[in-house]
């Protein structure tokens, strides 16, 4: 839990000696509550005092970062068990597990498929983070297997080796690329510890059930290795959710420091319905990672569709710029049709101009990212709004025949909105699917 | 030592609706569907009982849909234009355990059907499947309040499930379903305020809350799910913290929401299957008792994993 200004001030000399650049002991704890300045930027805070400082001010479920460079993932750092309550901070990571039993050509194969896997939806790019090589033969394919693919991708890199030899070879090769080493288990702590520690990489640690993870996490950072995800037994789903559910519930709400790590699945499904059915279950209950085989597009496509949903911010509506935007190959004949700026309904009403092949204008007026019916009723998306967007995108001098077409859920506006914008209000569908058939015949 | 889990103790319960009334209850149904009864959120099960999984109901039209796309017309082929027959599919070809009747045909625009004919259609439908049944309006309020009432009193007895009763559209539709045993689902638009006052407004009219259940307004993966997601997840928090006007079972539309999307449309007939299907997954997790559903393939995948989520320690 993080520390008020107030609950800073206690643990602080109370000297007002002015040396940390503050006028007050007080002030200065109101910044570091804020975390708008350093700890030790006070000279004279007792031990005892700073370690519990740094304690509290650290984040009950750590920020992990695998791989580097730009298609880094940063997994962490969560604040609250319902999106509701504020938001889902960091997409949970999303992977591929390729075996090293297959061979080069068909990794490469497999790499290229990968590789083409980036979707748009609603104007945000979305894209799967990770690769997963799990070794099947000896250690030495393994390290060839992560050669390949280390050398054909940016995503960060999972090492799934249970020989350690392997495993070592596989972190020379990468090394620079921070890869995530899966796992550290009872039996091997100490020596994968020991890998984690020479390479610096984030480890895995894997325990079949919370309490026998927790007892590896406290031993594991009291070895200095703090990078760490956590990963219980396979088990049916409900008992997984129950997992998620506590380490989640635990590291928030009891301050379990052993528990306030990022959690790790995969999923062992070889339907590729039922597979994604499970991911997507995970994605929803507070997996950090989910690792999966099956990457068709059309599994891939609706699994990151719904980590999109589930991770945008329930108070910040997706937006886009208000402006006037050409569609095709426009001229001053060309339709205008009137939308939000809600990015949900300007890119479904795209989409639909765009299949109809009939080059329009899309008007987008600023309704705060509100949808056409919920912006009508918060007096976002009325008359006079629509009449201020006209004169500033200058419409009357980019379209020459003053008509206008406005969603059919907003019919009641046409006489009012005539008035105000000298534009004659044509009525369109009330869904975008409408569109195209309503501009063959307008 | 031994790490202290965190249970939490949920003060409310969401309440149980049956659908469908078997001989013993004098009606001819050959089961009930019993939907609610959560006293915790979804899947939770170490922390309080979780009584009844959540049901599927098969949607059909008494009209062949002029708009259902190619990948659901390729299933259910010529039986659309004879919702009998394609009743009777759903049941013995798919193995409906509950079937939703949409009286699209009875809408002004859509053929404007009569009460009258639509109230034989649904005695003929009971005759012919015995499975439960919800039945739905057109959607306009004026007919609806002709049509409805001529159903509900076809199916008196049989313990339906008919909709929606909305904000100011409500009146009618309960007294039906008051007089002739029925329960009602009650529509709000995405707005939890408003599902509450709803509720509310129908128990004041003498229909208990226990034969109500809550459309909350869906929208389809990558159209607005989070919305109901997390609408559902309040209304269930709130529920379970002890507010009895809001602790009814969800039905979401899937179906409907899910077959008109540009990613139905696609050329891969996974593409549409996989949206229907991880739609009804997340709801699942939202809280959905009652998913009303379109594709065979979509609600074989969602009974089977329904069933893993009940196969727990």
């Amino acid at each position: 839990m993080a520390l008020s200004g107030l609950d800073i001030y206690k643990l602080l000399p109370k000297t007002n000696c002015k040396e940390c650049g503050f006028a007050t002991c007080l002030a200065f704890a109101m910044q570091l509550a804020k975390k708008a300045v350093a700890i030790e930027k006070c000279p004279y805070l007792s031990l005892e005092a700073k370690a519990n400082l740094e304690a509290s001010s650290l984040p009950p479920i750590k920020l992990i970062t695998i791989g580097a460079g730009e298609q880094k993932l940063e997994i962490g750092n969560e604040s609250v068990l319902f999106r509701h309550e504020e938001k889902f901070h960091r997409p949970c990571g999303i992977g591929f597990i390729i075996e090293d039993s297959l061979t080069d050509s068909q990794i490469i194969d497999k790499l290229d498929k990968i590789n083409s896997l980036t979707f748009e939806r609603v104007g945000q790019k979305l894209e799967i983070n990770l690769v997963a090589i799990r070794q099947i033969n000896d250690g030495k394919r393994f390290s060839d297997a992560v050669k390949i693919i280390s050398s054909k991708t940016s995503l960060g890199l999972v090492l799934m080796a249970g020989d350690l030899s392997g495993l070592k070879l596989a972190l020379e090769l990468t090394k620079g690329k921070n890869p995530l080493i899966y796992h550290a288990t009872r039996e091997n702590l100490s020596q994968v510890a020991q890998l984690a520690k020479e390479y610096k990489s984030p480890l895995v640690v894997y325990g079949q059930d919370l309490e026998k993870v927790a007892e590896l996490t406290i031993e594991l950072t009291s070895q200095g290795v703090t990078d760490l995800i956590i990963e219980t037994a396979n088990k049916p789903i409900a008992d997984k959710i129950w997992d998620l559910t506590q380490i989640r519930r635990l590291a928030l709400k009891k301050s379990n420091r052993a528990l306030g790590y990022p959690a790790l699945v995969i999923v062992e499904q070889d339907d590729p319905f039922e597979e994604i059915q499970e991911a997507a279950t995970y994605i929803s209950k507070y997996a950090g990672i989910v690792l999966i085989k099956g990457f068709e597009s059309w599994q891939v496509l609706s699994l990151l569709t719904l980590r999109q949903n589930i991770y945008t911010d329930p108070q910040k509506p997706l937006q886009i710029e208000p402006k006037l935007y050409p569609i095709g190959s426009v001229n001053n004949k060309s339709p205008v049709l009137i939308t939000t700026n809600f990015s949900l309904s300007y890119f479904t009403v795209l989409g639909e101009v765009e299949a109809s092949k009939i080059p329009a204008y899309i008007m987008s007026v600023d309704t705060e990212g509100m949808s056409v019916l919920t912006a009508w009723a918060a007096e976002k998306f009325t008359p006079h709004k629509i009449a201020e967007s006209i004169n500033k995108f200058a419409l009357a001098e980019v379209v020459t025949h003053k008509k206008l077409v406005i969603p059919g859920y907003v019919a009641m506006m046409s006489g009012e909105l005539q008035d105000e914008s000298g534009f004659e209000i044509i009525v369109g569908p009330k869904e975008a699917a409408g569109i195209p058939s309503f501009l063959k015949n307008l | 030592m031994a790490l202290q889990l965190m249970t939490e103790r949920w003060s409310g319960k969401i309440s149980v609706v049956s659908i469908g009334a078997t001989k013993e209850e004098l009606g001819t149904r050959t089961h009930t569907i019993r939907i609610g009864g959560e006293e915790s959120l979804p899947c939770l099960f170490q922390e309080a009982p979780i009584p009844n999984k959540p049901a599927i109901a098969f949607e059909i039209w008494d009209i062949a849909p002029s708009d259902w796309l190619d990948e659901l017309n390729k299933v259910y082929g010529n039986v659309l234009n004879d919702p009998l027959k394609w009743a009777e599919k759903c049941v013995k070809e798919f193995k409906a355990q509950s079937l939703c009747i949409k009286m699209q045909g009875a809408h002004p625009d859509f053929g404007n059907r009569s009460e009258k004919e639509e109230a034989a259609l649904v005695k003929e439908l009971l005759k012919r499947v015995s499975v439960p049944l919800i039945i739905l309006g057109c959607g306009d309020d004026t007919k609806d309040n002709l049509l409805l009432p001529a159903c509900s009193e076809a199916a008196k007895g049989e313990r339906c499930l008919i909709g929606s009763a909305v904000g100011d559209n409500y009146k009618t539709i309960t007294a039906s379903a008051l007089a002739d045993g029925h329960s009602l689902i009650a529509e709000s638009p995405i707005d939890i305020n408003i599902a509450k006052q709803l509720n509310i407004l129908i128990s004041d009219m003498g229909l208990p809350l226990e034969r109500i259940v809550i459309n909350p307004t869906i929208g389809a993966l990558g159209y607005g799910l989070e919305y109901a997601y997390s609408i559902m997840e309040r209304a269930r928090l709130a529920a379970l913290s002890g507010d009895k006007t809001v602790a009814s079972p969800f039905v979401c539309f899937v179906g409907q929401e899910t077959w008109r999307v540009k990613e139905a449309k696609t050329d891969h007939p996974e593409q549409g299957i996989i949206w229907e299907t991880l739609t009804s997954t997340a709801l699942i997790q939202a809280g959905a008792d009652l998913l009303v559903m379109r594709h065979p393939k979509a609600v074989e995948k969602i009974d089977k994993y329904i069933e893993e989520l009940f196969n727990h320690k």
